[in-house]
C-alpha cells in the first residue's frame, strides 16, 4: 500500500513504515529508550532524507516518551525539580541545535555530520555499553560484587540544590550541562538521547533509580517538542503523516516491548542494548568510508520566479 | 535606399512564405491533477500541420521537435570527494532558473533532424539546451561535457524529470502527429510550457507554443503547503498530535 509523503516527497509503503515504527518501539519498550536512534538510521536507509527523518522522528519521540511519561508521573517516578534544572540546559540546548542544523543544511555538510554524529556516538556509547555488559555478566558469574564507583568533584561543585524526590543534594551546574549537551546532538541527531542520559545520570549524577527514567523521559519530551517546532518553523521539514504512521506503530510495539523486556536480566539487556547501538554505528561508518555509487547530489534552493 | 527596400520586401516575402505551414496543437489536457495515490501518467500532444497555398509543393517530409519545460528553479549540485578517508560534499555549482522538468521529443534523432549549429541555437537535444550555472560570479552555460552538468542531466534524467527520445513523436499521417509526455510520480507542480517545432529539410519551418499546469490536490498537498507557508501552525499541530497519540496510547495499554 502506497502512500505519498508530503513533506519528505517521496510514495512509502505505509506498512513497512508501521513495522518500522513497530519494531523500534519494541525496542524502546524494552530497553525503555525512545528509540530515536534506531529510527532516524532506518528512515535514512529506506530513503528519506537525513534532514527529514530527523525532523519528523522529533516529534515521534515526543509521542512515545510523552505516554511513558504518563505512566510514571502516576507512579510518582519523577522528580519534578530535578526535571526543571535539566529542562534549562535541554531547552537551549536544542535551540542551539536546530540552528547549527540549519547552517549545517545551507552549506550542504548536514548529512554529513549527521553520519559522523552517529558513528562517533553510537561506536562510542554502543562499545562501552557492549564492555560493560560483558563485564558485569562475567562478575556475576564470577559471583563478585560490582565496584562502586565515585565522582567527588562532580559534588565539589558549587551552586547546590536538594532535589527531595531523588533525596540528593547536587550543584545545578552539571545538570544544566548535561541537558544542554543532550538537547544539542538531540536536535541534530533525531534522537531523545535517553540512552546516554540515563547512564549519565545514574553513574555520574547519582540520581536514584527510582526518579531517573521518568525524569530523562521529561527532559526527552520537552526538548522533542521544541525541536519539533523549530524545525517546523525555520526548516519546515518536519512530515506530519511520516511522523504519525511512527507514532502508531511505536506507542503499540512498546507496550510488547516492555513485557519483554520485563522477562530479561538486566546485564543481559545492557549488552544487547549496546550491541544493537553500536551496529548501527558501524553501519553508518562503513557507509562514510566506502565509495558511494553516485558522487553527486542534486537540492533545489529556490523556486522559479 | 531601393536596393533596401527590395532586400526588405524579398525578406518580408521569403517569410510568409517560411510561415506557409501552420501549427495546430492541443494537449489532451491543460490541467493534470495529482491526487495522493499518483504514480505518474501521460498525457498526449496531439496536432497538425496544416499547409496553404504558398507551401512549395514539394515539401511532404517534416520533422517536429517538442520541448517540455516545467517550472523552473534555483539548483545546487554537489559532488562528493574522498577526504581523510571518508566521501564528503567538497565542489558545488549552482544552477540558476532551470526547468524542473524537461522533455524534448522528435519523430527520428535530433542530429537526423537539423544541422549541429540550428540545433544548438534551437537548443534541440539535452545537450543544447540552456543551463545557466553560476561559476564564480558569472552566469554561463559550460561546455556540453562539464561534469557538473552532465551529472545534473543524468539525475535528473535517473528520476524521470529530464528526457530525450528521438522516436517519441509519431506521424499517423503526414500532417498528423501526436507524442506523449510521461509525467512521473514526483513530477513538480507549476505551469508546464510546450513548444513544438517544425522543420523540413533541416531548417526551422514554423514553431507553436502551449502549456499545461499540474496541480497537486488532496490532503496532503494541504500538509505540504501548510508546512511550507505556516510553519508555526504546523509545528503547534504536529506537537499536539503526538501529545494526543502519547495520551491516548497511555490510556488504551493502560495496567491498572
Amino acid at each position: 500500500m502506497q502512500l505519498y509523503l508530503p513533506v519528505a516527497d517521496i510514495p512509502v509503503n505505509i506498512l513497512l513504515v508501521l513495522a518500522m515504527g513497530a519494531a523500534v518501539g519494541f525496542v524502546s519498550g524494552m530497553f525503555g529508550i525512545g528509540g530515536g536512534f534506531l529510527m532516524t538510521p532506518l528512515l535514512i536507509f529506506i530513503g528519506i532524507t537525513p534532514a527529514v527523518a530527523v525532523a519528523s522522528v522529533a516529534s515521534h519521540i515526543a509521542a512515545s516518551s510523552f505516554s511513558g511519561a504518563i505512566s510514571y508521573w502516576r507512579r510518582r517516578a519523577i522528580d519534578p525539580a530535578l526535571a526543571t534544572v535539566l529542562l534549562c540546559g535541554g531547552v537551549s540546548g536544542t535551540a542551539l541545535g536546530v540552528w547549527t542544523f540549519t547552517q549545517l543544511r545551507a552549506l550542504g555538510q548536514l548529512d554529513l555530520m549527521i553520519a559522523l554524529s552517529y558513528v562517533v556516538l553510537l561506536s562510542t556509547v554502543g562499545g562501552l555499553m557492549f564492555w560493560e555488559g560483558l563485564r558485569a555478566m562475567m562478575r556475576t558469574r564470577r559471583g563478585a560484587i560490582p565496584p562502586r564507583r565515585t565522582h567527588y568533584w562532580i559534588h565539589a561543585l558549587p551552586l547546590k540544590m536538594r532535589f527531595k524526590r531523588s533525596k540528593i543534594y547536587l550543584s545545578v551546574i552539571p545538570i544544566v550541562v548535561v541537558g544542554l549537551v543532550i538537547g544539542f546532538i538531540g536536535a541534530i541527531m533525531g534522537i531523545g538521547g535517553a540512552f546516554i542520559l540515563v547512564p549519565v545520570m545514574i553513574y555520574m549524577l547519582r540520581v536514584p533509580t527510582s526518579t531517573v527514567i521518568g525524569t530523562s523521559m521529561i527532559l526527552t519530551l520537552v526538548t522533542m517538542l521544541v525541536a519539533t517546532m523549530l524545525h517546523a518553523v525555520t526548516n519546515h521539514l518536519v512530515d506530519a503523516v511520516l511522523a504519525l504512521i511512527l507514532m502508531i506503530g511505536g506507542v503499540t510495539g512498546a507496550q510488547f516491548g516492555a513485557r519483554a523486556g520485563q522477562k530479561i536480566r538486566g546485564e543481559q539487556l545492557r549488552l544487547l542494548l549496546g550491541f544493537l547501538i553500536l551496529c548501527v554505528g558501524i553501519r553508518f561508518a562503513v557507509e562514510l568510508v566506502i565509495r558511494p555509487e553516485e558522487l553527486f547530489t542534486i537540492r533545489e534552493t529556490g523556486v522559479g520566479r | 535606399m531601393l536596393r533596401a527596400l527590395i532586400a526588405a520586401c524579398l525578406l518580408l516575402l521569403l517569410g510568409t512564405a517560411a510561415r506557409a505551414e501552420r501549427l495546430i496543437v492541443s494537449v489532451s489536457n491543460h490541467r493534470v491533477t495529482v491526487t495522493p495515490n499518483y504514480s505518474g501518467e501521460e498525457l498526449v500532444l496531439f496536432g497538425s500541420v496544416e499547409k496553404d497555398s504558398s507551401t512549395p509543393a514539394d515539401r511532404t517530409a517534416y520533422d517536429l521537435v517538442v520541448t517540455v519545460i516545467g517550472p523552473r528553479a534555483d539548483m545546487v549540485t554537489r559532488r562528493k570527494e574522498r577526504t581523510f578517508g571518508i566521501w564528503i560534499n567538497t565542489d558545488y555549482r549552482q544552477f540558476l532558473q532551470v526547468p524542473s522538468y524537461l522533455a524534448l521529443f522528435a519523430n527520428r534523432p535530433f542530429e537526423e533532424i537539423t544541422s549541429p549549429e540550428i540545433a544548438r541555437r534551437q537548443q534541440i537535444g539535452l545537450n543544447n539546451v540552456l543551463l545557466t550555472q553560476r561559476v564564480s560570479g558569472d552566469y554561463a552555460d559550460v561546455v556540453p561535457n562539464d561534469v557538473f552538468r552532465s551529472a545534473f542531466i543524468r539525475l535528473r534524467t535517473q528520476h524521470g524529470l529530464y528526457r530525450e527520445d528521438g522516436t517519441a513523436v509519431t506521424f499517423l499521417t503526414p500532417t498528423l502527429f501526436r507524442t506523449g509526455i510521461p509525467l512521473p510520480a514526483e513530477v513538480p507542480i507549476g505551469t508546464y510550457q510546450v513548444e513544438i517545432k517544425l522543420f523540413a529539410g533541416g531548417a526551422l519551418v514554423t514553431k507553436t507554443e502551449t502549456a499545461f499546469e499540474i496541480v497537486k490536490v488532496g490532503f496532503e498537498q494541504f500538509v505540504a503547503t501548510s508546512a511550507r507557508q505556516n510553519g508555526f501552525v504546523y509545528g503547534l499541530v504536529t506537537a499536539a498530535m503526538a501529545l494526543m497519540t502519547g495520551w491516548l496510547a497511555s490510556i488504551v495499554f493502560r495496567k491498572d
